[in-house]
């Protein structure tokens, strides 16, 4: 497998009373023209570690190489081959999406031509305007293309589509799926999990500064225990429900969650666990207030691995 | 697409399509200019008032006490009570009070404060004109008023407002801009492309000298219609002058700028580099009268050296004999400061 990236033993500490730990021993490996995804929730180290990639931050420990190059002897031949959107920046508001993106393909000795890159996140119409005057999704696709000009071999995007309406996340989704059918590298971060399974050949799940799982999404999902969820949401008001003990011994059911009045189940197979279930909960007596079947998310995936969801404050 | 081009370009586009900064930038120096220059403007000093203490026993003598001084054009003359003169005295209504006292060796008494110079004039011009209406016969001397473009007030500020224009262009224009980048993370989006930084810094050094000679073309333009002042001395040794002055500045707004992750941060070191030097280096009146002990500090500010160094040119006709000081002066305070800021300077 040719490498894109290669990180190994990455720390990143603050200082500070105490130190903040961003990243603690973080390993990955991205191979050449696929899509990655870093997953995890706000705080988890995401970023930090994509900046460390990126040569913005210095580690505190590890090694990190970039297209076979490392931060310190190739950076200015690095920083041509690669091409970033950061999480926030305040392109300047009184310049024109077109001068915007002429200015950036200025500092690249090689890339496409301004309206090719606009062109490519859609941008054409607006070409002529103002910053000031655009949507927070053109914003976000002028700072794609900002990243795009310098044709680049490897393309980090950082919570590219975070706050978004859905249809400016899905022209994003087409930049990015375009990207990678030129052979390209693209990193991506982000907490949407629909995101990544649409859009990641791989995903590594960051939580507290550490990867907790690495695989495509279908292999992690499988990991949890089976592709199908069970929600059942129970009547507060009604007789008590079966124990969880009970509902684990159900055929083909292989994890069960509790968290208030939900009862989440994992099962491989929802044909025959769904009667057996519903046979239960009428000898129970349970009133029921909800009851959904699905497929397994990554949602599902990061919740069983740490007992949090995504999106949770903290 | 040359990289220094284009952000130099970003520079200007983003400068000239923001009214309200073309406004205080080039605006606000004219008007300030002009302001000064009216209130300022060649009036002769005005007669001094000077009142006198009514002597109710004796009318005539008050009425010719009050025609001798009348007589003369240096004097403002009014009769009051004593309560009304003291009054009038103390809150500056009157700059003087004489009070005749008839059966005395003396005759007249003065009334003044001696801590204000216009109640000092008005007691001399008093005395001057009750001497000569005494000695009508005594010979007088030759009076010939001079007035030469070089020696007005508005003669003075002009050059100290070019520099205190220089100043705030540099700390504003080079300090802001730069921190404003920081915040918006733009400086470290650029710090994640190929840019060479080097390009980043000379275009802003650029494109101030560019705002810097505009601004200053504009002032002296203004400066010439409304007032005559004109650059009596060497164009050349001027423009090295400006040129040293905006470069030296830029340099110590990029210091300033150099760090600061917040507008207040920039803002507050702005003001406390700015304020002293408009106090000290002689913008508004002539740095000369603060105390010796401090002149060798005050004279080693970038904004004296080139406030002298302007007034030489502008005013007394100077040639290069007038720039090795600020040359100096200003020479080291650019490079210092621009080698300290691209030393420390923090790009996210």
């Amino acid at each position: 497998m040719n490498s894109a990236i290669r990180v190994r033993g990455l720390v990143k500490t603050y200082p500070g009373r105490p130190p903040v730990e961003a990243v603690r021993g973080l390993d990955l490996e991205v191979a050449a023209g696929e899509c990655f995804g870093l997953l995890g929730p706000n705080g988890a180290g995401k970023t930090t570690t994509l900046e460390i990639v990126e040569g913005l931050l210095d580690p505190t420990a590890g090694e990190v190489e970039v297209l076979g190059l490392r931060w310190g002897r190739g950076d200015a031949e690095i920083r041509r081959k690669i091409g970033i959107s950061l999480q926030e920046t305040r392109l300047s508001d009184k310049l024109t999406v077109r001068e915007t993106v002429t200015l950036f393909r200025s500092f690249y000795p090689s890339g496409l031509t301004p309206d090719e890159a606009i062109a490519r996140v859609g941008l054409e119409e607006k070409a002529r305007s103002y910053v000031d005057k655009l949507s927070g999704g053109q914003r976000q696709r002028l700072a794609v293309a900002t990243a795009l000009v310098g044709e680049p071999e490897l393309l980090f995007l950082d919570e590219p589509t975070t706050g978004l309406d859905p249809q400016s996340r899905r022209q994003l989704w087409d930049v990015i799926r375009a990207q990678k059918d030129r052979g390209r590298t693209v990193v991506v971060t982000t907490h949407y999990m629909d995101e990544a399974e649409r859009l990641c050949d791989r995903v590594a799940v960051i939580d507290h500064g550490k990867v907790i799982a690495l695989g495509t999404p279908a292999e992690l999902i499988a990991r949890v225990g089976g592709e199908h969820v069970i929600d059942l949401d129970v009547d507060p008001s009604g007789p008590p429900r079966p124990p969880a003990g009970a509902l684990a011994d159900l055929p083909t059911v292989r994890s069960v969650r509790e968290e208030g009045d939900r009862v989440t189940l994992t099962a491989g197979e929802p044909h025959r666990a769904l009667p057996a279930l519903l046979d239960l909960v009428r000898a129970a007596g349970t009133k029921l207030a909800g009851l959904t079947t699905r497929h397994a998310t990554l949602e599902d995936v990061f919740v069983t691995l740490t007992g949090r969801h995504l999106r949770d404050e903290s | 697409m040359n990289p220094l081009w284009q952000l130099t370009l970003a520079r200007f586009r983003e400068f000239y399509r923001e009214p309200a900064a073309l406004f205080w930038v080039y605006g606000f120096p004219l008007i300030l200019a002009g302001a000064l220059g009216m209130a300022f403007s060649e009036k002769p000093v005005p007669a001094a008032n000077v009142d006198v203490q009514d002597e109710p026993c004796d009318p005539a003598g008050t009425e010719k006490l009050r025609a001798d001084l009348a007589a003369d054009p240096g004097l403002n003359v009014a009769v009051h009570d004593a309560d009304v003169c003291r009054k009038r005295l103390r809150t500056s209504k009157t700059d003087a009070v004489v009070v005749p006292r008839p059966n005395t060796h003396e005759r007249y008494e003065y009334l003044f404060d001696a801590t204000r110079s216009e109640s000092v004039l008005a007691r001399t011009a008093a005395d001057r004109a009750l001497l000569r209406a005494a000695n009508p016969q005594a010979p007088r001397a030759k009076e010939s008023a001079v007035t030469e473009p070089g020696n007005r007030y508005i003669d003075f500020l002009i050059p100290g407002l070019l520099g205190i224009n220089l100043l705030g262009g540099g700390l504003f224009g080079v300090g802001f801009a730069v921190a404003d980048m920081r915040i918006r993370k733009l400086l470290k989006r650029f710090q994640a492309t190929p840019m060479r930084r080097s390009d980043f810094m000379l275009s802003l050094m650029i494109s101030r000298l560019v705002f810097t000679l505009i601004d200053i073309g504009l002032l002296l333009g203004f400066a010439y219609f409304a007032f005559k002042i004109r650059v009596r001395g060497d164009p050349l040794v001027f423009v090295a002058l400006i040129a040293l002055g905006g470069a030296s500045f830029a340099g110590l707004g990029l210091l300033l700028g150099s760090r600061a992750r917040t507008m207040e941060t920039t803002a507050g070191l702005v003001n406390a580099v700015m304020l002293p030097m408009y106090v000290l280096s002689g913008v508004f009146f002539s740095a000369a009268r603060f105390p010796e002990v401090a002149q060798p500090f005050i004279r080693a500010l970038p904004l004296t050296a080139l406030n002298d160094g302007l007034r030489a040119v502008m005013n007394d006709g100077a040639g290069w004999e007038a720039l090795p000081y600020p040359l100096l002066v200003l020479g080291i305070w650019g490079a210092v400061c621009f080698a300290v800021a691209l030393k420390i300077f923090r790009w996210r």
